[in-house]
This record gives structure tokens, sequence and C-alpha cells, in this order.
């Protein structure tokens, strides 16, 4: 199952500068493991684990063919040939100091 | 430096003091690669709060969907504090995620929804390093183009 995965600026840095690499997987999250064999390093910003699993960045967006992820499945939303993944980190910030943000996405990755 | 013209400058003053209490929030687009801020596009706080902002995610891949189309970027994204003043918290420090951006904070504190002057300032943010820069007022759009 090939899909287009288009890459947001701030981590074009795994892709050589792509704005767009294909992907490979049944569900979103075979994409991500297909994406971090071929961009090592790309998972660690777009996923984190999460009592004992894993689940996509309180700060990260992600879409299949323009439905956001987090009302049809998250991680498990099926991806069928052809489809289109979004990434887009979120536009947010604000003057409150908020202990549970978890602002990694940001970080580079060393 | 961001150089930006009156309109769009008094459009964001404006924004600003007509959400207070809550933080305004938007973007002005321009050309890939220009670094001319040209389009002013306010944006709905997802989060309707005085300390945080975010934008709604269909409002966000819509926007984003948009400037691909018009092969633009966001040259500014703004925001307001409405309690503190105009400096990037370590939230907003956090989660800056366009590292090409010119990071505009205005700060209303001091006179809210009424008129009066707020501090209008203007950062790079880039691997959570804060750079503040000057900002040039030009009288339009026009002059924006003229003198880049």
């Amino acid at each position: 199952m090939a899909v287009e995965v288009r890459i947001p600026t701030i981590l074009r840095t795994y892709t050589g500068g792509e704005k767009a690499v294909a992907g490979e997987g049944s569900t979103l999250s075979e994409v991500i493991e297909n994406l971090e064999a071929n961009h090592p390093g790309i998972k660690e910003r777009l996923v984190e684990a999460k009592d004992g699993d894993s689940d996509l960045r309180r700060f990260v967006n992600v879409y299949v063919n323009d439905e956001d992820v987090r009302f049809t499945g998250g991680l498990e939303t099926s991806v069928s040939d052809g489809d289109q993944v979004v990434v887009l980190p979120a536009v947010a910030g604000g003057s409150c100091a908020v202990g549970h943000v978890d602002t990694r996405l940001s970080k580079t990755a060393n | 430096m961001l150089r930006i013209d009156q309109e769009t400058y008094d459009a964001i003053v404006a924004h600003a003091k007509r959400d207070h209490p809550d933080e305004a929030c938007g973007v002005v687009a321009g050309p890939e690669g220009s670094d001319r801020p040209e389009r002013f596009v306010p944006m709905v706080n997802a989060a309707s709060s005085p300390t945080f902002y975010e934008f709604d995610p269909t409002d966000l891949l819509k926007l984003y969907r948009e400037m691909e189309a018009r092969e633009e970027e966001p040259v500014v994204v703004y925001h307001s504090h409405t309690e503190t003043e105009a400096y990037p918290s370590r939230t907003d420090i956090g989660l800056a995620m366009e590292p090409n951006a010119h990071y505009v904070l205005v700060s209303t504190r001091e006179h809210g929804n009424s008129d009066g002057p707020v501090e209008f300032r203007s950062y790079r943010i880039v691997d959570g390093v804060v750079t503040e820069e000057d900002i040039s007022v030009v009288a339009s759009l026009e002059d924006l183009r003229s003198q880049g």
C-alpha cells in the first residue's frame, strides 16, 4: 500500500528537504514505521510512549485524506493505496507555563 | 528584521484587542521565500483561553492547504499575551515549529479591549533559541514589495 506523506518544514531535515515522501503500510502506525526505516529519527518526533503503549504526540496533527486521525482511530487508522497523509505541527503556545505540555517535538533530534 | 505594512500591523493589534482577555492568534502569509507578510489571516483560538492558544486542527489543515495552493508560507505567526509582557513564554518557545517565521507577540495587558498603545514585538525562535528583532513598519504593501 503506497501512500504519499506530506512533511512539514520543521521535519524536512529528516527527508533531505523533501516536502513529500512515499510511505508503505496498511495503518498509520505501519506507515510511520516505514518512514522511520527510510528517514531515521522521524518517528520520535511524531509518536511518544504513553502508559506502555504509543500514541501521537499531543502537538502533532496527522490527517489521512483530510480527516484528523484523532477521530478515525489514531495510529490504528487504516490507510489504502493512493491515500495522502499530512503531518502538521500544531500552531500553539501561550503565556501559561503548562506543566503537562510535552514540547519535545520542537527539539532537535540530538 | 520584520518588515510589515501599517494596515497589517493595525489588523493584528485590533484582533488582539478584540479577543482580550483571551489570547488572539493568526498568521500573515506571504510568497514562499519572499519574507513579505502580505495576507492577514486571523485564526480562531480553539482553546478560548487567556493563557493558551491553539489553531483548530481542521482550520490548520485548511490554512496550510490554502497556502500551498497559493505558494505561500506563514511569514508571521502572531498571538497575544493578555496579562504578561510580549515575550515568548516557555510554552511558546517549546511549541514554535516554524523556523522561518517571525513570531509576533502583542501584549494587551495595559489597555485590554480599549484604545491605547500595546507592546508589539517580534522574534525568531529556532531550536529553542529566541532572538528578538527590530520591526520596520512601512506605509503600504507596495512599499513592502518595492523596498524588498
